[in-house]
């Protein structure tokens, strides 16, 4: 059996869900019954064949508009990156196989790397939580906070203010101080071989 | 020249640069913005490489000088925000990249630089490099070090050039005047044309003065002696302050300052990474050298913890193997409490008897490879010699109301000041405080009590730019010049007697407490000098003979009253005379502005003056260093 098809509980909730929308919205209720009686509604615990697609009109090319969206440079995620492994043996932390190892010889390594993660983190960067009540208070949003900064979660509907509590503080960082590199600088090569000679 | 004191010429910055054994750091007062006790003052986040290729800005500079091969590092690795020129690195990347090349690294360049057995200005380090690494000499390193701290700031302050601020240089208060002159020596070398040399006891102080902004002044009393414990990275300096009243005002006095100790907060983690290393081989580990340089660093992060937080018991201790497998090869260990206490506090700060006396150090030999560390590492047999010694420092003091206890065998500080980032634990600062008090219980002496609020790492580089600005008039400054008298050696007129050196006279050229700027008066006896050959004098410093006077002849002193120094040499340059021509002289000194002594010879029935070089350690010494 797949586990795609939702449990018991899972069930309850669909089933309300289903009930209010029912009620409450015409076309949704239309749909249910093309649904119920639809006789070979799609069944994901039968690997059915996807049916064949509907013949569409073919599209007309369109120009790609020219994208908003910015390529984030990979200098400093190199630069991180870097930091990381020489302060923290991040990625030959990540790297290597732990299957085999004990937890206590895991945990040992962890030290290690969580030692060096924060000295990197508070070295180079200025981390403060983006809410400073404590998780779990309530707190009002007003009209306008800033959505990037607050994410909203559970019965998101109405209008501000939104009264919430808090399951989670956010983090942001106020400053970033990363090393400036010589423009020759190689940021790629995270972590140099080491030959002792 | 009028114009000296005009507006566009008045330095707008008093700048401080705390040049250690292990880290340098600069700070500055703006003077023009500051009024009074009320001053405007910062750290200079000074921009160095970090990694190949990578400059950053840290509050403190590692005082580590590193000589790469060339082809080491790739073509632009060394760039700086200011130049692409260098060779060399100065800096956290010198000390990291030094861990594993340590034949290329020269640290210490201080504690090289005060070494009597040396020619300082030799090229003698690294002292274990092999043949082909171009080697330079302590002074060098020390003008690399403030080389960089000016072209950071310069770099910082484009509206500010570093040569037109006031700056003030620290030196350990125990500086002899050989390593005074080199400081100032390497100073001028890196361009520093303003410059001042601030005793770093003092400095710690005036940074406390500075940072309580006028409550000192309810902290501390007239007759209060202010003890100054200072352990750095490389060395421990003590110094005493008395607080006197004159016409009126509190005033501080320096009354006396410690002997040259080498030991401070490196050999600490040192000693605990050889304790934890010996565990592990007891257990079938041997750790390589590289192993043992990240022991080092973790047994000083885990003697922090330990000392930082008395609930915790054991820090265990993690080194990675070398190789990119992290969990198979890393070495396992933990540093217990038991461990910290025995080695940290009763090695370094046993609660000893207050007449509990230094092992003596044996007489240092011609050929001395090392740095002449001291012998006993316990920071508190130090602190009991030197209280022991300086019994007596106050009966001179003008303006302090002192009664010398009867039958007192130390002297009684009433307030102790820490520096050093030793002392952010509060375990050390108890233990230094509790033994000496219970020396004062031991003589009916009130307890002394701790001055709080000393800022541990910086207050050096931060007094010191303090300094610079009460220098102006703006507060209170620290008097009592210089901490000993200076003495050359006479043969005495008497028959000589086969097999025994004749018996020496020594005659006080400089007396006790020279404030800078002043000239000692000039003594009646006259020295004949050859002219065209060097000739050298035995020379003596006394921290205790507060009394003696220029011309004061001792035909006797106890073996702790005067410490030989480096020979000093004068000589004539034949110039307008025959060689071989004997001249009298009579050597006169004097204080410069900028803190150093100067011995000059002075012919007699002439105006002429030749300078006296301390540092006289010439090619004998740095052939024999070169050739082991």
């Amino acid at each position: 059996m797949t586990d795609m098809n939702p449990g018991f509980f899972g069930r309850i909730g669909i089933a309300f869900g289903a009930f209010f929308g029912i009620l409450g919205n015409a076309a949704f209720a239309g749909r249910v019954q093309r649904l119920r009686e639809a006789p070979e509604a799609p069944d994901f615990a039968t690997e059915a064949p996807r049916p064949a697609a509907a013949p569409v009109q073919p599209v007309q090319p369109v120009q790609p508009a020219p994208s908003v969206l910015k390529e984030a440079s990979p200098i400093a995620a190199l630069q991180l990156l870097g930091l990381l492994q020489r302060d923290a043996r991040f990625i030959d932390f990540v790297e290597e196989d732990i299957a085999k190892y004990s937890d206590a010889d895991i945990g040992a390594a962890a030290r290690l790397v969580h030692d060096g993660c924060r000295a990197v983190l508070r070295e180079h960067f200025s981390i403060k939580p983006v809410r400073t009540e404590a998780e779990g208070s309530r707190i009002t949003l007003q009209e306008g906070f800033d959505a990037a900064a607050v994410r909203l979660t559970g019965n998101v509907v109405g209008k501000p203010p939104f009264n919430g509590s808090i399951s989670h503080r956010g983090w942001k960082v106020e400053d970033t101080r990363l090393p400036k590199l010589a423009p020759s600088h190689d940021a790629s090569i995270v972590a140099p071989a080491e030959v002792e000679l | 020249m009028s114009d000296i004191n005009s507006n566009e010429n008045r330095a707008r910055y008093s700048i401080g640069v705390d040049l250690g054994t292990t880290h340098c750091a600069l700070s500055y007062v703006d003077m023009s913005a500051s009024d009074g006790e009320k001053t405007v003052q910062g750290v200079l986040p000074v921009a160095q490489l970090t990694a190949p290729g990578a400059a950053e800005e840290r509050e403190l500079l590692p005082s580590f000088l590193y000589l790469p091969h060339e082809n080491e590092l790739a073509p632009g690795d060394l760039t700086l925000p200011w130049t692409q020129e260098r060779k060399f690195i100065v800096g956290e990347l010198a000390r990291s990249r030094g861990a594993g090349t340590p034949i290329r690294l020269v640290s210490s360049a201080k504690s090289w630089l005060c070494h009597p057995g040396v020619d300082r200005r030799a090229a003698i380090l690294p002292s274990d490099a092999p043949e082909e690494v171009e080697r330079v000499s302590p002074l060098e390193s020390s003008v690399r070090y403030l080389t960089h701290l000016r072209e950071a700031w310069n770099h910082a302050h484009p509206d500010a050039p570093f040569d037109q601020q006031d700056v003030t240089v620290t030196i350990p208060a125990s500086f002899d005047p050989a390593a005074r002159e080199l400081t100032a020596e390497a100073a001028a070398a890196a361009g520093y044309t303003r410059m001042t040399l601030l005793e770093e006891p003092q400095a710690a102080l005036y940074s406390w003065i500075q940072k309580s902004s006028g409550g000192w002044r309810k902290q501390v009393k007239v007759s209060d002696v202010i003890l100054v414990v200072d352990v750095g990275g490389g060395t421990t300096d003590l110094s005493l302050i008395a607080v006197v009243e004159r016409e009126g005002n509190l005033e501080l006095h320096r009354v006396a300052v410690g002997e040259h100790i080498l030991l401070g907060g490196d050999n600490m983690d040192l000693a605990l990474a050889h304790t934890v290393a010996r565990k592990l081989a007891a257990s079938g580990t041997q750790p390589d050298p590289w192993q043992l340089r990240a022991l080092t660093y973790a047994c000083r992060s885990a003697k922090e913890a330990l000392l930082s937080d008395p609930s915790v018991d054991t820090v265990p201790l993690v080194v990675p193997s070398r190789g990119s497998k992290l969990i198979g090869g890393s070495l396992r260990t933990e540093l217990t409490r038991a461990e910290l206490t025995q080695i940290l506090l009763e090695g370094f700060f046993p609660q000893v008897d207050a007449a509990a006396r230094s092992v003596s150090r044996a007489r240092v030999g011609l050929t001395q490879l090392g740095l002449p560390y001291a012998q006993d590492a316990a920071v508190t047999r130090h602190l009991a010699a030197f209280l022991g010694r300086q019994v007596n420092a106050l009966a001179e003091v003008e303006g302090l109301q002192h009664q010398a206890p009867q039958g007192a065998t130390l002297l009684h500080p009433t307030a102790v000041l820490f520096n050093g980032g030793v002392f952010k634990s509060p375990l050390l600062v108890e233990r230094v405080m509790s033994t000496l008090n219970a020396w004062l219980a031991a003589e009916s002496a009130p307890a002394a009590r701790l001055l709080e609020g000393a800022d541990l790492d910086l207050a050096v580089a931060r007094g010191a730019a303090y300094y610079g600005y009460v220098r102006h008039g703006k507060g209170v400054r620290i008097r009592g010049g210089t901490a000993r008298a200076y003495y050359v050696a006479v043969e005495s007129a008497m028959p000589a007697v086969p097999g025994l050196e004749p018996p020496v006279q020594a005659l006080c050229v400089a007396p006790f407490g020279m404030e800078e700027g002043t000239d000692a008066a000039l003594p009646a006896q006259e020295f004949g000098l050859v002219v065209g050959e060097p000739v050298h004098f035995r020379f003596f410093g006394s921290s205790v003979r507060r009394q003696d006077q220029v011309g004061t002849l001792l035909d006797y002193w106890q073996p702790d009253e005067l410490q030989e120094l480096e020979e000093i040499e004068a000589s004539l340059p034949p110039e307008g005379r025959t060689p071989g021509e004997v001249v009298p002289v009579k050597l006169h000194a004097r204080v410069t502005e900028a803190g150093t002594l100067e011995l000059e010879a002075i012919p007699r029935g002439s105006s002429e003056r030749w300078k006296v070089e301390f540092d006289v350690r010439g090619g004998v010494s740095a052939d024999q260093g070169m050739g082991l």
